[in-house]
């Protein structure tokens, strides 16, 4: 059952007419209607439910180089054509007069959730978490504290634009995580682990929250009898799944168009070049059902897609949204992203992975002689002018003689984006993905990462052991 | 009594018998300006405004449930809607004596002026100008930078009342004004980074020329860095990245991580836990500071708490819960994330007590290190729990009692714990940065680089 829209077309098609009334070469409604619920069990207690609702539009004109942007509140007529009003301001040189805009049809859409979560009983939520803590406690008994969280979303969204552009979407998130704290002699650790999907409340029918709190205490745990990671360069496995974000940090953001038309990108002017080893297959792709960076329109109203930014090495392409691929006269490549309506649309990543190799992921490490063998990454940070960026570890072990021994304390590790995707030199026939925030100039959005097991020749790890 | 004020009296009023109810109502103006290649890249201009309520059902003897929802925007029937729902999530909350909403605690706010009327009456186009001068004076200062990637002016105005049964009555208002660049340098084959940038609570705060010469030095003077060679070594701090280092300690200073088990100072009041020239003090009610404020997130007053005084480990900062978990009151420490987010404690403006070194002689002092002027991956190698540290870096290093060759693609490491034990000489450059910590420059002994 589709729902009437956010705003009618003929309020649309008005006030983008007055949008445009000083001048401009493209005009924009984005209109959003988004509705939060989630709890908090924390030190055994269920602390904090939350809700929360936010509704409202911004509006943006383009002008040649310049935007102006403008959001509100008020979804009526009078209160969107005060936001036109003011994103026009920065039409200055008039050329406007009276501007038609005709809208395509409207194509309603559904929520992509077969159960809402809304439809979910608030109890029957917090019984998760209580299973998660649980589950966590009992795992051992060094467990000190656990902290689960719960969340859901509901994203509605309808992008009109000058160009007679009109799209709508509805997005449903949905995510669990745990944080575990293990108390030993030598101090605490933590362990965490999240589930997180652009599904409805079934997504409970396949996570088994057990497992996860027993992955998130177990992380915490083994890292109580962690030793210091070493420091220096040396050959790092990655399992498949978080190392994703290695990909993230070394070349997706310098792969975003907007980085790239500002000479901002260590990858400017280099597609059709051997930018990584010939193992290295590169996705970022919108469509992939369920995964947290999935949509069916991105925030410009452009469908989702699937673009192969490397292939066998070699850079074929970079990520676009409207503003920058106008410049270039091509399309967007589906990756205008953004916070919310209170924000400007950039250039962002969706679900972004590198394809599977051959190889055997035991064999991998069994003809790794010495290094560090990475189960868990948490986040990373790239500089693209540079294309230094760093990656930190959850959960790492050392590998000695070809086998997995001692766990060590967390630590950054540290290359150059080009320099280490030159440097893999194994790819395992394991895949998985991993949910993500992502920021970006003050802008958080929902991303995927994903990988098999990978081997690096050497990268330079961040510990304290000589 | 202006209309937020009026909004969350009228709400409070519609409390319901055997609950306590509080809400907080935020209106905020924003003007954001980047300006590129000589033009306004994007201008953004936008009011926005909403409501946080918090609903406590009054449980006797087994405890107190709290719900929580929020809604952007103050129509009634959304607020309505808002009281409804915090009201329903209230009763699915684990009964807990210690949850309560605070009550007046009788300490007065400081009289603190965090307005600059002259802000409203800027217009727009000043602001542009205020941009694109910024943008002109870094492109133009060195031949070597090749690029500005951003050149950003931003302005707040920000409106916060706050009414709850319990007898809080607190309003707010303040401005904030900042500036920031990045440079990009470049020479040969070689590329770097630099930023730089101003803040204020007005116009006239602002010192362009400052926040410009800052990211110009700062992107050339790293040309032609090289990896350095691992070692232990003493890293010298800029003032920027100690802010950075100490909001990553204040997480650990928070009497909520406290009394969950979940900081390393946990169970330490009284010990040594950094060198003796170590006080650190939060203290919003010093007007200088970037997070001063009168009242804290759930109305009562912000005061100065010492935290660590000659090294010695003196207290942590609670809200009223956390408070009155660890079976003491409140220190006035509540803060939250907007309108849509819970009180928790946190600092506004922790603060170590300045040494008597400036920067050079500060440097000159060490003689031989590192000198860091950013770090990465803060959020992922820095853990307030275990306190183990790890970043990237980037900086000089120091020969000679001065600035040497530029280094990157570096990791410093080691833990926080040992960090605090290990503080060689604090700056006497205070320098308020955005944030909730002062920036000052620090020399750390014993840490370890990582690099060829």
């Amino acid at each position: 059952m589709s729902q009437d829209p956010l705003i009618d077309t003929p309020v649309l098609e008005r006030v983008l007419g007055a949008a445009l009334a000083k001048g401009g070469d493209m005009a924009e409604v984005f209109a959003e209607d988004r509705q939060t619920s989630g709890a908090v069990l924390d030190d055994r207690r269920i602390e904090e439910l939350s809700s929360g609702r936010e509704r409202g539009a911004g509006i943006r004109v383009v002008v040649g180089e310049t935007t102006g942007f403008a959001h509100t509140a008020d979804l009526s007529e009078s209160g969107l054509l005060a936001a036109a009003e003011a994103a026009s301001a920065v039409a200055r040189e008039g050329g406007g007069g009276v501007r038609t805009v005709a809208l395509d049809a409207r194509r309603p859409v559904d929520a992509r959730a077969r159960i809402l979560p809304s439809s979910v009983a608030k109890a029957t939520k917090l019984e998760l978490l209580s299973r998660a803590d649980d589950t966590a406690r009992s795992t051992g008994d060094a467990i000190s504290q656990v902290q689960a969280g719960y969340g859901d979303s509901r994203r509605r969204i309808l992008i009109a634009n000058s160009e007679g552009l009109l799209a709508e979407d509805d997005q449903v998130r949905t995510r669990l995580s745990v944080v575990c704290v293990a108390s030993g002699d030598a101090g605490m650790q933590t362990g965490h682990e999240s589930v997180a999907r652009t599904e409805g409340y079934e997504i409970f029918e396949r996570v088994d929250v057990d497992e996860v709190a027993r992955v998130a205490a177990n992380r915490a745990l083994s890292k109580l009898l962690a030793r210091p990671a070493p420091s220096g360069e040396v050959p790092v496995v990655l399992a498949g799944g978080s190392g994703g974000i290695l990909f993230h940090e070394a070349c997706g953001h310098g792969l975003e168009a907007d980085h790239i038309v500002k000479d901002a990108s260590v990858y400017v002017g280099q597609v059709g070049e051997q930018v990584a080893s010939p193992l290295v297959t590169l996705v970022d792709d919108g469509t992939v059902t369920g995964e947290w960076g999935n949509f069916t329109v991105d925030d410009e109203g452009r469908p989702a897609a699937r673009n192969v930014l490397i292939d066998k090495g070699v850079l074929t392409d970079y990520m676009w949204d409207w503003l920058r691929s106008r410049k270039e006269g091509r399309a967007s490549s589906g990756n205008g992203r953004r916070q919310s309506y209170q924000h400007l649309p950039m250039v962002r990543m969706t679900n972004t992975f590198l394809l599977a190799g051959e190889e055997d992921p035991d064999e991998i490490v069994a003809q790794t002689p010495n290094g560090v063998y990475v189960a868990k990454l948490g986040g990373g940070q790239v500089n693209t002018a540079t294309g230094d960026f760093v990656f930190g570890t959850m959960e790492a072990y050392l590998i000695e003689n070809g086998r997995i021994t001692e766990p060590l304390r967390d630590a950054n590790l540290i290359g150059n984006g080009p320099e280490v995707l030159r440097r893999i030199d194994a790819l395992a026939h394991d895949f998985d993905m991993t949910p993500g925030t992502c920021g970006k100039d003050g802008q958080s959005v929902p991303v995927g990462c994903g990988q098999p097991t990978l081997r690096i020749t050497g990268v330079t790890i961040g510990g304290t052991a000589a | 009594m202006s209309d937020l004020a009026a909004l969350a009296e009228a709400v409070v009023g519609g409390a319901h018998s055997g609950e306590q109810l509080e809400v907080y109502v935020a209106r905020g103006h924003d003007t954001e300006i980047r300006a590129y290649d000589g033009q306004i890249e994007s201008l953004s201009s936008a009011t926005s405004s909403g409501v946080g309520v918090r609903v406590l059902l009054d449980g006797g003897e087994e405890g107190n449930r709290l719900g929580f929802a929020w809604a952007g925007s103050l129509e009634d029937d959304v607020v309505a809607v808002a009281v409804a729902e915090a009201r329903d999530n209230a009763a699915y909350a684990t009964p807990d004596p210690s949850v309560a909403l605070a009550a007046p605690d009788g300490v007065s706010a400081a009289e603190l002026d965090l307005w600059d009327p002259t802000l409203e009456k800027t217009p727009t186009d000043s602001k542009v100008d205020i941009a694109l001068a910024l943008e002109r004076q870094v492109r133009g200062a060195d031949p070597r930078i090749r690029q500005v990637s951003s050149a950003d002016y931003g302005d707040q105005r920000i409106e916060v009342a706050l009414a709850s049964t319990t007898g809080i009555r607190s309003f707010t208002r303040r401005t904030s004004v900042f500036l920031s660049v990045s440079a990009i340098a470049g020479e040969g084959s070689d590329t770097q980074t630099g930023s730089g940038f101003s803040v204020g609570r007005g116009p006239s705060d602002l010192d362009p020329e400052r926040a410009a010469l800052d990211a110009v030095e700062r992107s050339t003077r790293m040309l032609g860095a090289e990896k350095a060679a691992s070692g232990r070594c003493t890293v010298v701090f800029d003032p920027r990245v100690v802010s950075t280092l100490l909001s990553v300690i204040s997480g650990a200073l928070s009497g909520e991580a406290v009394v969950k088990g979940r900081s390393f100072f946990a169970g330490r009041v009284g010990e040594q836990v950094a060198t003796p020239t170590v006080t650190m003090v939060d203290d919003p009610t010093d007007p200088d500071a970037f997070g001063a404020a009168r009242y804290d997130a759930e109305g009562l007053a912000c005061r100065k708490n010492a935290l660590v005084q000659g090294g010695v480990l003196a207290g942590f900062l609670y809200d009223t819960v956390s408070g009155r978990r660890a079976g003491r009151v409140s220190t006035g420490s509540a803060v939250r994330g907007g309108f849509a987010g819970t009180p928790g404690p946190g600092c506004r403006a922790l603060v170590l007590e300045p040494g008597s070194l400036d920067q050079a002689g500060l440097l000159a002092a060490v003689g031989e290190g590192l000198f860091v002027q950013s770090v990465t991956g803060v959020h992922s190698g820095v853990n307030p729990v275990s306190g183990d540290f790890s970043v990237g870096a980037e900086g000089l290093m120091i020969r000679g009692g001065t600035l040497a060759e530029p280094v990157r693609e570096v990791t410093v490491a080691s833990t926080l714990q040992r960090m605090l034990q290990s503080i060689l000489h604090i700056g006497s450059d205070i320098e308020w940065l955005p944030g909730i910590a002062a920036g000052q420059t620090l020399a750390v002994g014993d840490m370890q680089l990582s690099g060829s």
